[in-house]
């Protein structure tokens, strides 16, 4: 049983689109960096079948200096970036809850803590 | 992807969390799908694992409620919505039967972890040891935000 390529991007173009829909929808802080989190996964995907599809062009194409697992070598460090972000992003609420005493977005309107 | 819609239509928060482990689980079985057996075990470990309990306790410290409904603008619902679904049409169209991608068996690639091991730690180095600067700067960040602001003006606090 074979899965087109398309299929997976498809996938991942839905999942980034619902990243963005609810990035721009939604009026909680925390939703919010879980849409980001969302869209980051999107991507992830499309990494991972990018380099499978890469690996089995290589084979075909007998190219023999080409690294088709780099692709997945670059998940990791979107998931390192990812987990650096949400540790900082959710730090930041805490200290923007502790000085607001809200999560609304449109009630944080002042930079300054 | 209803675990993506999911995260859309609940108001609160920790629904959300909820479905947003969905999606994760559910990506990491597209991973193996795809062969990418190592990938699939850290998207399970670090997403659905540590972000998710940073996101769920976060939760929970700030007691979120459910949220409330603001005011959208109807020039943009009217406009926004068929264009957005024009354009998703258009681009899964495109990808499915125009593309001339070809079809990929299932575990094609696999991603094992001793040839991740050896990417990592020879072609990608420099960008590896990058990123373990980058998340350790990170940490730091994390505890002085997180901290008290007159803990962080008076040094170590005493108190618990």
């Amino acid at each position: 049983m074979d899965i087109p390529l398309s299929c997976y991007l498809v996938l991942s173009g839905i999942l980034f689109v619902c990243g963005v829909l609810g990035f721009l929808i939604k009026r909680n802080i925390i939703t919010i960096f879980m849409s980001i989190e969302l869209m980051l996964n999107g991507v992830n995907l499309s990494f991972v079948a990018f380099a499978a599809q890469w690996h089995l062009l290589s084979q075909q194409l007998g190219l023999k200096n080409v690294v088709p697992l780099s692709g997945q070598v670059f998940v990791f460090f979107v998931m390192v970036v990812a987990a650096a972000e949400a540790a900082v992003g959710l730090a930041i609420i805490i200290a923007v809850y502790r000085t607001r005493e809200t999560l609304n977005v449109d009630r944080v309107n002042l930079l300054k803590l | 992807m209803a675990g993506a819609i999911n995260l859309l239509v609940q108001s609160h928060p920790i629904n959300s969390a909820l479905s947003l482990i969905a999606v994760m689980a559910s990506l990491a079985a597209e991973y193996l799908l795809l062969g990418a057996e190592f990938v699939a075990a850290v998207q399970v470990i670090v997403y659905a694992g540590a972000i998710m309990v940073l996101f769920v306790i976060t939760i929970m410290l700030l007691n979120a409620g459910a949220e409330e409904r603001t005011k959208g603008s109807h020039v943009a619902i009217l406009i926004g919505v068929p264009g957005v679904t024009i354009g998703g049409v258009l681009v899964a169209w495109t990808l499915l039967y125009r593309s001339n991608t070809r079809e990929v068996p299932i575990g094609a690639l696999k991603g094992d972890p001793s040839a991740i091991a050896r990417l990592l730690f020879h072609q990608f180095l420099l960008p590896f040891e990058v990123t373990s600067v980058l998340i350790l700067i990170a940490i730091m960040g994390a505890v002085v935000l997180a901290s008290r602001p007159e803990a962080v003006a008076r040094g170590p606090r005493k108190d618990g």
